[in-house]
């Protein structure tokens, strides 16, 4: 890789990022079309960090306050990096993209709006997401747009101790008493109608096939990091079809709306204000 | 608890205890081993615990604001802050756990209402200027109580507060910036700042606790060493620094009396109101119900997950023990 030299932390923090595209022909921008893509993997990052973040002075127990407080940071920290790229396509920064887009302007898949129910629900969500992420980005460190691929290579690092984490949890809570037990296979089943979203078409990656990594492709690997899992915490997998989704075209679910309702209120009643 | 400790003579006594003395007396560091006078150990307890609840109860109005911060690089530091919170809580209770205190026990005396914690957190934080205000004023306010701390006799009490310490100085540098921003912002802005200030101001003084004629546990604590400057003197150094902050964000602090005395090379400032500060310590603020509520909500739909991870635990104890 040509970055090799350089240190990762140094280059692709979100304010370096945005130092590099903020001249008006800076070379480092997005293209429109890459823009598009990078924005629905920006918006499931900020829809994730989210959520995560209401746990925060409410875990079961001070550790995992400290352990989701982290993971919702390290995830925010993934949305803020796509998100400015993003935005350099249409000179916007990450805080107009993240405060002043309504909702059907978002692109984040269903799965990353499900509310946090439950620790075992939050859980189970952590599960199929930080797999899902862990193969995303391996694959998109090899992007062919240095941007993602930096973005993609310092993430991979941090969603794959996210895994650990859901893993540990996943098999403790699974196995620990009839209730842990009984919750988890709950809070399985609540999020499996919205597994297969993640892997379905986006137009946005089709239109740039060197840059995207493709979602369909991304199944096997997934399935291969989560089956092992479920079969260690001796979970059956789900038999419920999935919901029909449509985040990557703007199709949302009810959650979504009083999400980014909370999330903007401040923002938006002060527009153009710096904080 | 430790084990019970054989009976002494009265001449082994006089002698531990004097061990003891002189050790404090030669500024040296009192280790978990060490033999220490029960009344010591108590009021490390309970000093040492009421500190960290104050750290996980202080997680509450911040952590409140998170999913409204109006910037994500804003909500990116105020997760960082909160989470940094979380992590002050659990070295706290583990150096109090090395004076034969579970954090079980303290918890339980938390959620009990047995224990305090800063009354500082029974205040609202309504406002987004609030971070700010609780950043610069309340965690400035702690950092001076906290500083001497780092030389605490207690080792394990000291080592714990050179780190905390060194976070808090970047929390309190997090609060100035986020007022220095209102205050560089819209007329809202400003006004949001400023009405912020109003409010943390007084209660901030009132961090240092009650006047060092009716503080009652501060000079004992002092001629241990565990507290190094009295009440007073840490109010004082608070308001010298403060002052010229204040100015440079262009707040007002509000105290009519407030003014340099040139003689004393400190700043004078107003009588505060002690009677607020006693109602509010004993359950008469605007959130102390609010706060201990959630806390027991939060602990309480813990359990069933605590519950598992010790069912886990043993579990796989067992497993390993027959494998072996």
């Amino acid at each position: 890789m040509q970055n090799q030299h350089q240190s990762p932390s140094a280059v692709l923090t979100p304010e370096a990022i945005a130092a590099r595209v903020a001249p008006q022909d800076s070379p480092a921008r997005a293209t429109d079309d890459v823009a598009r893509y990078a924005l629905g993997l920006g918006d499931d990052a900020l829809v994730l960090a989210q959520r995560l973040g209401s746990w925060i002075a409410a875990a079961p127990e001070l550790e995992e306050d400290v352990a989701l407080g982290n993971i919702a940071l390290d995830t925010l920290g993934h949305a803020r990096g796509l998100l400015t790229y993003a935005g350099s396509a249409w000179d916007q920064t990450e805080d107009d993209l993240a405060y002043f887009r309504d909702e059907a302007d978002f692109r984040c898949r269903q799965i990353f709006e499900r509310p946090n129910g439950d620790f075992a629900c939050t859980i189970a969500r952590q599960l199929v997401v930080s797999a899902y992420f862990t193969v995303l980005y391996r694959r998109l460190a090899d992007s062919a747009d240095p941007t993602l691929a930096a973005i993609a290579a310092k993430a991979v690092k941090e969603v794959e101790y996210h895994l650990d984490h859901a893993t540990l949890w996943t098999v403790r809570l699974a196995l620990g008493t009839e209730e842990s037990r009984r919750r988890m296979i709950a809070g399985l089943e609540a999020i499996w109608p919205f597994v297969d979203e993640l892997f379905a078409a986006d137009p946005a990656a089709d239109a740039v096939p060197a840059a995207a990594v493709a979602p369909a492709g991304l199944r096997e690997p997934f399935d291969a990091l989560l089956l092992p899992v479920l079969d260690q915490a001796e979970l059956p997998v789900p038999g419920i079809a999935a919901v029909r989704g449509g985040g990557r075209l703007g199709v949302h679910s009810e959650a979504l709306g009083p999400l980014l309702a909370e999330m903007q209120v401040l923002a938006r009643r002060h527009p153009g204000a710096v904080w | 608890m430790p084990a019970e400790e054989p009976p002494t003579t009265a001449s082994q006594e006089a002698a531990r205890l004097a061990a003891f003395d002189s050790l404090i007396a030669a500024d040296q560091r009192i280790e978990p081993t060490d033999w220490m006078p029960p009344a010591y150990r108590k009021a490390l307890v309970r000093q040492m615990s009421q500190h960290a609840h104050s750290e996980i109860i202080g997680m509450q109005p911040e952590g409140n604001w998170i999913t409204r911060a109006p910037s994500l690089k804003r909500k990116a530091i105020l997760m960082a802050k909160v989470q940094d919170e979380a992590g002050h809580g659990l070295y706290l209770y583990s150096a109090a756990e090395t004076l034969g205190t579970t954090r079980d026990e303290m918890l339980d005396a938390l959620h009990s209402g047995k224990a305090k914690y800063s009354s500082i957190f029974n205040y609202l934080a309504p406002s987004w200027a609030d971070m700010g205000s609780i950043g610069w004023l309340v965690d400035g306010a702690a950092i001076a109580n906290q500083v001497p701390l780092c030389r605490a006799s207690y080792g394990p009490y000291g080592r714990a507060m050179v780190r905390i310490c060194k976070e808090e100085s970047f929390h309190q540098r997090q609060g100035f910036e986020i007022l220095l921003a209102l205050m560089n912002g819209t007329d809202e802005q400003q006004a949001m700042a400023q009405e912020s200030v109003n409010r943390w101001y007084a209660p901030a003084l009132m961090m240092f606790g009650p006047p060092d004629a009716e503080s009652p546990n501060s000079r004992q604590s002092m001629a241990w060493k565990i507290k190094r400057f009295s009440n007073d003197e840490l109010r004082q150094r608070f308001v010298d620094m403060i002052v010229p902050q204040a100015e440079i964000l262009g707040i007002t602090l509000p105290d009519p009396d407030l003014r340099w005395n040139e003689e004393r090379g400190h700043h004078d400032f107003g009588e505060l109101d002690w009677a607020e500060f006693h109602a509010v310590l004993h359950g008469n603020g605007q959130a102390n119900a609010l706060r201990l509520a959630k806390r027991r909500a939060a602990h309480a739909e813990g359990e069933w997950v605590r519950e598992a991870a010790r069912a886990y635990a043993e579990r796989t104890a067992t497993s390993e023990r027959m494998a072996s």
